[in-house]
């Protein structure tokens, strides 16, 4: 059964939109941290998004894209009152979460978007929640409001300086654990180099640090191993032993290598869908 | 015609052939390989069988297909009639003409096969299954009964593999409402994602599929059992009895330095690329594939024969299985093995991989591998293959496909309380009735066995099934 797009609202224009989805089954037992995995058409290829929030009682789950590519390109094209063709899920672990002091959680680009669910479960757990935000620019930040909305504090940075602290978002989380000892965990989420950044940066404080993996996927159930990775020396799969690791135990070099494997085939789909999309003249 | 009149035919009649492809031609395309029989060759074959009075063959088939009477009915060339007989107890007859070992089951206990050849029973059941339209009113219930859907009673199977489509057209043939969940978009499990379509094509497990749906069995995909629904929520829904049918599927890889290169993939993932994905046909679909030019194939099942040969149709220079143990030992089909040597594939026997190497762009370069030789029998009474010391290779390759087997999935199993799993972490059943540790769930296929055979797992579903119909119609 395709899933109706209840609700479509562009965050980032051409960039970043946010799709609320029809998907009550999906709703029903999503927790914070796990995904979807879609199919936009008959022709699509299966991806996974992380679930950024839910409405149990309205049947909704609500996700947030980067658009990078061809499968993204196809859903930025769909608008309200469509359908994707295959959504399934909840897949992958839920975020642990237990009641214990305060946790910072830090997002990136569109990681914003995931880390909010994430944050929303530690304060629904009564935890003492700081969000650390960060974008190049102050027009590419995401989910400020929401955050602001039930965490206890929100720390933003740019690295042109255009909002918040002019920086990283490790700049701003460095100098919170030096001054603030109550930490009982870090959590990231992100694109790889920010949450490398993030680990190493809490790994001197020894504070418990979590970071959510966005591996390459193929059917997000646990049957191929494409996601896998390594974790503290052994090969795990990002879809079903994650995606969320120890962050001082992920081997982040591999997984920026193993991202990259299929980069010439993706740049050539885009060329050969815009190719098609001149070809029809709708430019 | 007399007795003897028909002991003398095998004597005259050789086997007769199946038309192929030729094997320069098909190494490139993606069209089935076996052309299949004309309804001459059919009825020339099937004369040679000798209807024997207590069928050994019905023995060897694990869904007890009534051998003699369609191949009977195939001489007379009531091929309607035939497909009716094999649908009573198989609900996938054009699948396992194609893929079942048959030189193992049916064909391995035929009596003539013990001077000559065995009657080719896989092709004739796959010509039957063919050549016969579907009929709503045939299926597989052990009678031929065309079933009025009882509304109160429904049966939900979790995967949608050869064992659960077994569970779905018994119990639909006998009036029992069947709902079907599939984690995937396609329904079907190995049959889609896994046999390439130049050993089964798609619309040939599409036609099976549509035979279920119009004999009342619902298919819902994108349903991942034990995430979008778990078994309790479905007895809480009405449904009376639960069959789980996931497969094995988690791949086992070789533990070896390197394996996370790029280039390094499990055959599940090639293979699901290629086939669910139809990464043949990138970009024209969106599933990409990874090009290799120097293809290394580890391990020696049909799933690494599968491999190795669309790695040939996806336009690789050399296709290499590598297998530690000999020839003699290799656990695929010989048919499948012939067909992909005749097609380019190499087979280095004797051989194990040590690690793997990266280029200086840190991508797969090459496999070094360490030759063997055979010593003592091991647990599993074959030879244990022993490294012979100093001889130690490295093989030049791009792309390497691990197909060493696979492990239980534990999706479902974590999500499901009170079911008793084995060490191996596979479901515990009852022999007799395909029953689990909770009442009114039962299981079969690989996730009972690990890695098997369709016809096995169809064997399981037919077990389980014939308990279930006891159980809700009495």
């Amino acid at each position: 059964m395709p899933t109706t797009i209840l609700h479509k609202e562009s965050l980032i224009p051409g960039r970043t939109s946010k799709l609320v989805l029809d998907a009550p089954q999906i709703a029903a037992t999503a927790k914070p941290g796990h995904f979807v995995m879609l199919r936009v058409n008959e022709q699509g290829e299966r991806f996974p998004l992380t679930i950024a929030d839910t409405d149990p009682e309205k049947g909704t789950i609500t996700i947030v894209y980067l658009v990078m590519g061809k499968s993204t390109m196809l859903l930025e094209a769909l608008s309200e009152g469509d359908s994707i063709l295959d959504v399934a899920g909840p897949l992958g672990k839920a975020t642990h979460i237990v009641k214990g002091d305060s946790v910072i959680c830090v997002g990136g680009g569109t990681g914003i978007a995931a880390m909010h669910h994430i944050a929303k479960g530690h304060h629904k757990a009564g935890n003492y929640v700081i969000a650390i935000i960060g974008a190049r620019s102050k027009d590419l930040l995401l989910f400020e409001n929401e955050l602001k909305s039930f965490c206890d504090e929100v720390l933003i940075s740019t690295d042109d300086g255009s909002y918040g602290h002019k920086g990283f978002v490790t700049d701003l989380l460095k100098d919170r654990l030096e001054k603030d000892k109550k930490v009982q965990e870090v959590v990231a989420v992100g694109p790889v180099p920010m949450m490398q950044a993030v680990a190493g940066t809490t790994l001197p404080f020894g504070v418990a640090t979590t970071v959510s993996l966005n591996s390459l996927m193929v059917d997000g159930i646990g049957m191929c191993g494409a996601c896998r990775v390594t974790v503290d020396g052994e090969t795990k799969f990002t879809c079903v032993d994650g995606p969320e690791f120890d962050g001082h135990k992920v081997d982040f070099a591999e997984l920026r290598q193993r991202l990259s494997a299929f980069r010439s085939q993706e740049k050539q789909s885009i060329e050969h869908h815009e190719h098609r999309c001149s070809c029809h003249d709708k430019h | 015609m007399t007795n003897t009149e028909n002991v003398k035919k095998p004597a005259k009649t050789p086997r007769v052939d199946m038309p192929c492809q030729p094997a320069a031609v098909r190494a490139h395309n993606f069209k089935e390989v076996a052309l299949g029989y004309s309804l001459e060759q059919a009825q020339l074959e099937a004369s040679r069988c000798l209807q024997c009075k207590n069928p050994r063959c019905r023995q060897g088939c694990p869904v007890e297909v009534r051998i003699p009477e369609f191949i009977a009915q195939v001489v007379k060339g009531d091929i309607a009639e035939a497909y009716r007989i094999l649908k009573s107890t198989n609900s996938l007859p054009a699948v396992c003409g194609r893929v079942c070992p048959q030189e193992n089951q049916c064909e391995g206990k035929c009596i003539l096969g013990v001077k000559g050849e065995p009657v080719a029973i896989g092709r004739l059941e796959r010509f039957v299954a063919d050549n016969a339209m579907h009929d709503p009113c045939v299926g597989v219930s052990d009678n031929d009964a065309c079933a009025v859907t009882n509304p109160d009673l429904k049966v939900a199977c979790i995967g949608s593999g050869p064992s659960s489509i077994t569970v779905a057209g018994y119990l639909a043939a006998r009036g029992i409402k069947v709902t079907v969940f599939e984690a995937l978009h396609e329904a079907g499990g190995v049959l889609i994602y896994g046999i390439p379509a130049f050993r089964l094509p798609k619309d040939v497990v599409a036609a099976e599929l549509d035979g279920l749906r119009q004999n009342n069995v619902e298919f819902r995909t994108n349903w991942v059992g034990g995430r979008t629904v778990s078994v309790q929520q479905l007895f809480d829904e009405g449904y009376k009895a639960v069959f789980i049918g996931v497969g094995a599927g988690l791949p086992q890889f070789l533990g070896i330095p390197g394996e996370n290169l790029i280039g390094v993939f499990s055959a599940n993932e090639y293979l699901t690329r290629v086939n669910l994905g139809r990464a043949y046909d990138f970009p024209n679909f969106d599933t990409p594939t990874y090009p290799g030019k120097h293809v290394t194939v580890f391990g020696a099942g049909n799933v690494a024969m599968d491999a190795a040969r669309t790695a040939l149709r996806l336009g690789a220079e050399s296709s290499t299985i590598i297998y530690r143990r000999s020839r003699a030992e290799m656990p695929a089909r010989h048919e499948e093995i012939e067909h992909a040597e005749e097609e380019g594939v190499k087979l280095f026997e004797l051989v194990g991989p040590l690690h793997f190497n990266a280029s200086e762009s840190g991508v797969l370069k090459s496999v070094t591998l360490q030759r063997m030789a055979l010593g003592e029998p091991d647990a599993s009474g074959r030879r244990r293959p022993m490294p012979i010391e100093g001889e130690v290779f490295e093989h030049e390759t791009d792309l390497a496909v691990v197909a060493v087997g696979t492990r239980s999935n534990p999706i479902l199993l974590e999500a499901t309380p009170g079911l008793e799993l084995n060490k191996r972490g596979y479901i515990v059943v009852n022999e007799e009735t395909g029953e689990t540790s909770i009442p009114n769930v039962f299981a079969g296929g690989d996730i009972v066995t690990g890695a098997a055979t369709v016809i096995l797992a169809m064997g399981a579903g037919r077990k389980a099934a014939q308990e279930i119909a006891k159980r809700l119609l009495g």
